[in-house]
């Protein structure tokens, strides 16, 4: 099992932030967002939180998502991994409908 | 609620950060009372809680088989493991994340959430999906928190 403490992420929502301001927040601010059951492994982490998860992906190599450690809460953190992106494009359950960001 | 478990019980007793007195000491309790009925019981959590737990229980006549929390989830996402019967323990947001997981994940299970702490009510209004839920203020006095489970469960009031 990985640590997303050894990866280089960006927070992009702090500790404390719900799983619904999590969601919304990429659904509004994210050009391809893809929609993940938890459980679902990322970065060699699964994904907690309450389903339907959000990810957003921008310039084709960031993913955004909700993490959770238990302890402390979730955020929302970016990280940059091509190969991850690609994984979620063929695996991920459900795609938002292109269209304008909100 | 009051309904008698069935037996014997494969059960998942899932902790969340320990820095509430009685969630260590209400394990403990659950554990001893699936026990006698010869449940096989798993406790998982973060490693602080189940190093709490070790050395409250050094001979392991309670608690026999603890995992972590990160690889249980695992374990179970790649179908190794399952339960008939999971118990999360829960006084924050993010073990209500933790129990919406393994909800999705073992949906074929008896599933009750124990949400306490100082605020319990505002983390139960959280909860949208199945489940059974025991809610109660209780963070260093455990005894209205023991009754309701006792309740749940089906065990006797009169049960030290």
């Amino acid at each position: 099992m990985g640590c997303i403490e050894s990866l280089k992420y960006e927070k992009i929502l702090p500790l404390g932030a719900s799983f619904k301001e999590c969601r919304e927040y990429v659904e509004k601010n994210y050009p391809e967002v893809w929609y993940v059951e938890p459980g679902y492994k990322l970065f060699d982490e699964y994904i907690i939180g309450l389903p339907p998860i959000a990810l957003g992906i921008e310039e084709g190599t960031k993913i955004t998502f909700p993490y959770t450690k238990p302890c402390h809460g979730t955020y929302l953190l970016r990280i940059e991994g091509q190969e991850e992106v690609e994984h979620v494009r063929k695996t991920a359950k459900t795609k938002k409908p292109a269209g304008k960001i909100r | 609620m009051t309904d008698p478990l069935p037996s014997p019980e494969k059960a998942i007793i899932v902790l969340g950060c320990p820095e509430v007195p009685v969630q260590q000491a209400l394990a403990l309790y659950i554990a001893s009372g699936l026990r006698d009925r010869e449940d096989d019981v798993l406790v998982t959590g973060n490693p602080s809680v189940l190093g709490l737990l070790k050395v409250s229980d050094p001979k392991s006549v309670y608690i026999t088989k603890t995992l972590v929390l990160e690889t249980c989830i695992g374990e179970i996402v790649e179908k190794k493991r399952d339960c008939t019967l999971c118990i999360v323990f829960a006084h924050n947001d993010a073990a209500i994340a933790y129990a919406a997981t393994l909800r999705h994940l073992l949906p074929e299970s008896r599933f009750i959430v124990v949400v306490f702490g100082k605020d319990p009510e505002p983390l139960a209004a959280e909860i949208n999906f199945p489940c059974e839920t025991i809610t109660e203020k209780a963070v260093h006095n455990p005894a209205q928190l023991k009754a309701k489970i006792n309740k749940v469960l089906g065990w006797a009031v009169s049960r030290v």
